[in-house]
C-alpha cells in the first residue's frame, strides 16, 4: 500500500492553476525526487500535501487516511515532517532548542506540568536533549549545540531543519531543495544523511535541483511543468525522456 | 499527549535512533564525531557526552536557579532600605505590576502576541473581588480565586478568533476589547460606582488582616517570586519552547506538531490570570477602585514595562515594571513637565536600546544576551 | 422621524470624516514605514490648539490655520528624523512604544506650552443652521464633509498621477527595489510622516469650532483613526477612509437609536467583528502566506 496517495489536486491562486489535476503515490520506504522547472509547483505541492494550504479540489491520502485540508500540526501528529525551502528556522532560540522543538509530539505538552516543573518534565527534556544532540550530530552540526540559531551559517540552518524535522519521528519526511546554496562538500554531506535517513525506513520525498543529487540517491522522480505531471517513472527513464528535456532547456525552436 | 521514552522505537516505524549505523562512515569533510548510538544497547557516556556537565556555578548562571536566587534576595534584603510608609508604598506596587508585566511578557516577549487591552483582565478581576467582597461579603481569598477562574474563562473565549489575528489587527483586537470593558466599567455605576470608582473592603484571609505595609510587602513579594519562578518553568519546556517557536516561525511549529492556536490561547489566558489575581489583590490593597485600572492607558503601561525591560526576559519584565513604577516618583519635582519627560526618556531609552534594558545590557557581558 | 435619521446620519458622517483623516494619516505613515504612528491624534490636538493659540496672540485666523497646519508638519518631519529613522531593525512593539512615547511627549509638550482649557474656534462661516429635510446642520458640518472630500480627490490624483505619489507607492510595495531604481527612500518616509501630520492638524482645525479643543483630545481620536484605518484594511489609505465613515455612522446611530453611553463601545465591537470575519480588514490584502 502506499504512504502518500495525490488525486486530483488543484491549487488556484486567484485564478492561475498553480497546481492543475495532479495524481500520484508514494511508496513507503523510497527517495521520491520531484524535479521541474522554476515555478513548476513544487514547493505548493508541499505545501499542500503538509496541510499549510488548502486545496482547491482534489484529495490527499497518507497512510490510508484522507487527510485533506487538516492543519499541518495534525498531519505531523501522524508522521509528517518537512524542511522549507526559504528556512524557517526559529531564530530567537539556539540550535538545540529548535530541535527540541521538533521533539515536541514526543514531550508533555500540557500547560500544568511545564507550570511546575514536574520531574516528568526535567526527565522528557533531558532525554530530548541527548536525542537532538545525537541527530545535531547526525546531520554534522556538532560544533553548533548551544549556538544562537540567528549567529549560525546558512549551511548550518540547512541542516539544523533536517535534524528537527527528524526529531519528530517522521514515516514521511519532505525536504524542500535540501542542497539550494550548498557547496559541492556540503551537498555531499547532506547526500549521506538522506540516504542513512532512508535506510532506517523513513520514506523521503525530496524537491531538489541538484541534478547530480537527483539521479544518484532517488528511488523514483516525478516531473512537473506548470502545476501538471510531466512524467515520472526511475531516474533512468525520466533521463532519457524527451519531454524534460525540453522543460528543462526551453522548447526546441 | 504522548510523552514516549524518545530513545524507545516505535513500534509502528522506525525510530530516529537508528536512523545512524555504528558502521556509517563518517561524511566526507565533517569533523570527527561520537557514533550515535545503536538501538537496544545501554546508555553509555558516548551519548551524553555532547551534554555539559553542570557544575554549581553553571547552575547558578542559570535564570531559573542563580536569576531566581538574586530575585528572591533582592525582595528579602529590600526592607532594610525601605524607611518609611511611602517607600514601601512604592516597592509594593512594583511587586504588583511586576507580577503582571511578567505574565504578558509571555504573552508578548516569548509567544510574539501583542495585547493592548490586559487592563481590562486586571479590571475584570479586581472589580469582581471588589464587589462580591464589599457588596455581597465573599470571603476575599474565595473571590480572589473565583475572579481568576472567571478572567480565565472571558480570556479563554476572547481568545480563539482574536488571536488568527496578526501584528496590527491583534493590537486593535485586544486595544478594542480592553476599551469595552473599560466602557462597561464605566457605565455600569450602580454596579462599580462608575468613573468615581468603589470603596473595597480590606483583604483578610482566615480572619488576618493584611493592614501593616510589611503584611503587604511580605504577600506581595513572595507573589513576585512565585510568579517569576512559574514564568521561568514554563520557558524552559515543551510548552515554552512551543510558545516560542511560534514567535520564531509559525510554520515551522506547525508543521513539527505544535497546535500554535492551542499554545497561544493558552498563554493568553495564562497571562489574564496573572493580571486578574494582581487586579483582585490591588483593588484590596488600595482598598479604593476606579475604572482607570482598566483603562487603555494602564494597559499601554503594562506593555511598556514588558517592552523597555526587555521583551523575552522575565527578569525584564521585572526591571521594566520597576522602572515605570518608581520613575514618575523621581520625576513628580518637574510638575508640568513631568509627562514631557517622561515621554522623552521612554523614546530615548527605546531608540538606543530597542531590545529593552535587560536584554542589552546582558548582551554587553555575553553574546547572545539573556534567554 | 427622517429628520431625526437625517441628524444622526450628518452627525455620523461630520465625526467619520475627522476619522477618515485621521486614518489616512496612519494609512499613509504605515504605506510607507510600516510604522504604527500611535501620536496620529496628537497631530490633531495639535492642529487646533496651534490655531486657538495663533489667533489668540492676534494672528490672523486664515493665516494661524496656515501656520498651525504647517508647524504640525514639521512635528512629523521630526518625528520622523529624530525618532524612527534612528531606530534601526526595531521590533514592531518597540516601534509603538516610540510612537506613543511621542504622544506622551507632544501631550505633555501642549501643557506647558498652551494649557489645559478646553478652548474652541468661531465656525468658519459663521453660525447659522441650515435646515435639511428636518434635521438641523450647521456649517462647520459642510465644511468638514467638503474638505475631507477634496483631500480624498487630491490624495487620489497624487498617488495616481504624479511621480511622487507614484515614488510613495513603490516605496510602501517594496522599499528595497524602489531605491534600487532610484526613489530617496528616507525623503519618502519624511515627506509621509510630514503629510500624515498636516493631515491630522487639518482635522483637528476642522473639527474644533464643532467639538473644542484641549491638550487630550488626540487620545480618543487617534484610537479611533487607527480603528478606521484597520478596519479599511491597512495599507489601504480608500480604506482608512470608508472605515472612518463607517465607525462614525454607526456611532451616530448606536448613539441616537440605541445607548449614548455606549456609542464609543459600539465602534469597537463593529471592528471586532469586522475583524473575525475579515482579518486584514474591508479592504486589506489577503493573500497567501508563502513560505
Amino acid at each position: 500500500m502506499s504512504l502518500l496517495t495525490v488525486d486530483t489536486l488543484v491549487k488556484e491562486f486567484g485564478g492561475v492553476r498553480a497546481i492543475d489535476d495532479l495524481s500520484f503515490t508514494i511508496d513507503p520506504g523510497t527517495i521520491h525526487s520531484i524535479i521541474g522547472p522554476n515555478g513548476a509547483g513544487k514547493t505548493t505541492l508541499f505545501n499542500l500535501v503538509t496541510g499549510v494550504y488548502t486545496p482547491t479540489f482534489g484529495t490527499v491520502q497518507f497512510n490510508g487516511e484522507p487527510v485533506t485540508g487538516k492543519k499541518p500540526y495534525e498531519l505531523a501528529a501522524r508522521g509528517m515532517s518537512r524542511t522549507f525551502q526559504n528556512l524557517q528556522i526559529c531564530m530567537n532560540m539556539t540550535a538545540l532548542e529548535n530541535v527540541l522543538v521538533g521533539r515536541h509530539l514526543h514531550l508533555d505538552g500540557r500547560l500544568l506540568p511545564s507550570l511546575f516543573r514536574l520531574p516528568r518534565i526535567v526527565r522528557g527534556d533531558r532525554a530530548a536533549e541527548d536525542m537532538g544532540r545525537e541527530l545535531m550530530a547526525f546531520v554534522g552540526l556538532e560544533k553548533y549545540f548551544d549556538w544562537d540559531a540567528d549567529a549560525m551559517p546558512y549551511g548550518a540552518l540547512k541542516r539544523l531543519e533536517i535534524a528537527r524535522a527528524l526529531a519528530a519521528e517522521p514515516k514521511l519526511l519532505l525536504l524542500d531543495e535540501p542542497a539550494a546554496g550548498l557547496n559541492d562538500v556540503e551537498s555531499r554531506e547532506i547526500d549521506n544523511v538522506i540516504k542513512k535517513v532512508a535506510e532506517s525506513g523513513v520514506t523521503v520525498v525530496l524537491v531538489e535541483h541538484d541534478m547530480k543529487m537527483v539521479m544518484e540517491i532517488s528511488d523514483h522522480i516525478l516531473v512537473l511543468d506548470y502545476g501538471r505531471k510531466l512524467t515520472e517513472g526511475t531516474p533512468q527513464e525520466v533521463r532519457q525522456n524527451p519531454d524534460v528535456i525540453a522543460a528543462y532547456l526551453g522548447q526546441v525552436a | 499527549m504522548n510523552e514516549a521514552t524518545p530513545m524507545s522505537p516505535r513500534p509502528s516505524s522506525a525510530s530516529t535512533a537508528n536512523i545512524s549505523r555504528p558502521g556509517d562512515t563518517t561524511p566526507p569533510g565533517a569533523p570527527e564525531r561520537p557514533a550515535p548510538q545503536a538501538p537496544g544497547t545501554p546508555r553509555t557516556g558516548a551519548g551524553s557526552a555532547g551534554r555539559p556537565r553542570q557544575g554549581l556555578k553553571a547552575r547558578l548562571m542559570k535564570p531559573r536557579t542563580g536569576g531566581l536566587l538574586v530575585l528572591a534576595v533582592v525582595v528579602a534584603v529590600l526592607p532594610a532600605f525601605l524607611q518609611n510608609a511611602f517607600h514601601y508604598d512604592v516597592a509594593i506596587q512594583i511587586g504588583f505590576n511586576a507580577i503582571v508585566a511578567i505574565g504578558l511578557n509571555l504573552l508578548i516577549g516569548y509567544c510574539g502576541q501583542i495585547s493592548l487591552g490586559h487592563a481590562g483582565f486586571l479590571g475584570v478581576g479586581a472589580y469582581f473581588s471588589a464587589i462580591t467582597v464589599t457588596n455581597f461579603g465573599w470571603p476575599p481569598l474565595l473571590s480572589l480565586v473565583v475572579a481568576a477562574v472567571v478572567v480565565g474563562l472571558l480570556a479563554f473565549v476572547i481568545a480563539r478568533p482574536i488571536l488568527r489575528l496578526k501584528g496590527h489587527y491583534l493590537a486593535m483586537a485586544t486595544l478594542g476589547i480592553g476599551l469595552i470593558i473599560s466602557i462597561i466599567l464605566n457605565q455600569e455605576a450602580q454596579l462599580t460606582g462608575g468613573p468615581d470608582g468603589m470603596i473595597v473592603d480590606p483583604f483578610t484571609v482566615f480572619g488576618f488582616e493584611f493592614k501593616k505595609p510589611w503584611h503587604w510587602y511580605s504577600l506581595v513579594g513572595g507573589l513576585l517570586v512565585i510568579a517569576a519562578w512559574l514564568s521561568l518553568n514554563i520557558i524552559d519546556s515543551p510548552v515554552g519552547r512551543a510558545l516560542r517557536a511560534v514567535h520564531g516561525s509559525e510554520v515551522a511549529a506547525e508543521v513539527v506538531g505544535v497546535d500554535t492556536t492551542r499554545y497561544k490561547v493558552m498563554i493568553f489566558v495564562v497571562s489574564a490570570v496573572f493580571a486578574s489575581v494582581v487586579g483582585s489583590l490591588g483593588a484590596h490593597y488600595i482598598m479604593f477602585l476606579s475604572p482607570q485600572e482598566a483603562s487603555f492607558f494602564h494597559s499601554v503601561e503594562l506593555v511598556i514595562m514588558v517592552v523597555l525591560g526587555g521583551m523575552a526576559s522575565t527578569f525584564g519584565a521585572v526591571v521594566g515594571a520597576a522602572t515605570l513604577t518608581a520613575l514618575p516618583q523621581f520625576l513628580t519635582f518637574l510638575e508640568d513637565y513631568e509627562h514631557l519627560i517622561f515621554g522623552l526618556i521612554l523614546m530615548l531609552v527605546m531608540i538606543f536600546l530597542p531590545k529593552g534594558v535587560v536584554p542589552s545590557l546582558a548582551a554587553l557581558f555575553k553574546r547572545g544576551g539573556e534567554k | 422621524m427622517l429628520g431625526e435619521f437625517i441628524q444622526y446620519l450628518f452627525s455620523g458622517l461630520t465625526s467619520g470624516a475627522i476619522y477618515a483623516l485621521v486614518g489616512l494619516g496612519f494609512a499613509l505613515i504605515y504605506n510607507a514605514s510600516h510604522v504604527i504612528n500611535f501620536a496620529q491624534g496628537e497631530f490633531v490636538m495639535l492642529g487646533g490648539m496651534g490655531t486657538v493659540f495663533l489667533a489668540a496672540a492676534g494672528v490672523p485666523l486664515p493665516l494661524a490655520v496656515v501656520v498651525a497646519i504647517i508647524g504640525t508638519a514639521c512635528v512629523g518631519f521630526a518625528l520622523e528624523k529624530l525618532a524612527v529613522e534612528q531606530t534601526k531593525n526595531a521590533s514592531v512593539v518597540t516601534l509603538i512604544i516610540i510612537t506613543i512615547g511621542a504622544s506622551i511627549v507632544l501631550r505633555g509638550a501642549a501643557q506647558v506650552l498652551f494649557d489645559k482649557q478646553f478652548h474652541t474656534l468661531p465656525a468658519f462661516s459663521g453660525d447659522e443652521p441650515i435646515n435639511v429635510l428636518g434635521a438641523t446642520i450647521t456649517s462647520q458640518t459642510l465644511w468638514v464633509l467638503g474638505i475631507t472630500a477634496l483631500i480624498v480627490v487630491v490624495l487620489q490624483w497624487f498617488f495616481n498621477r504624479t511621480l511622487l505619489g507614484k515614488a510613495i507607492l513603490a516605496t510602501s510595495v517594496n522599499p528595497l527595489a524602489a531605491k534600487l531604481v532610484g526613489i530617496n527612500v528616507s525623503f519618502v518616509l519624511l515627506l509621509s510622516f510630514g503629510m500624515s501630520a498636516a493631515l491630522g492638524a487639518i482635522a483637528g482645525v476642522l473639527i474644533t469650532p464643532i467639538t473644542s479643543t484641549n491638550f487630550e483630545v488626540g487620545i480618543m481620536l487617534g484610537l479611533k483613526g487607527f480603528s478606521a484605518a484597520i478596519l479599511g484594511g491597512l495599507g489601504n489609505p480608500f480604506g482608512a477612509v470608508i472605515g472612518g465613515l463607517i465607525l462614525g455612522i454607526v456611532e451616530a446611530f448606536g448613539a441616537g437609536y440605541i445607548s449614548s453611553e455606549y456609542k464609543d463601545a459600539m465602534a469597537f465591537i463593529i471592528i471586532l467583528l469586522a475583524l473575525f470575519f475579515m482579518p486584514s480588514g474591508l479592504f486589506g490584502k489577503k493573500g497567501t502566506e508563502r513560505v
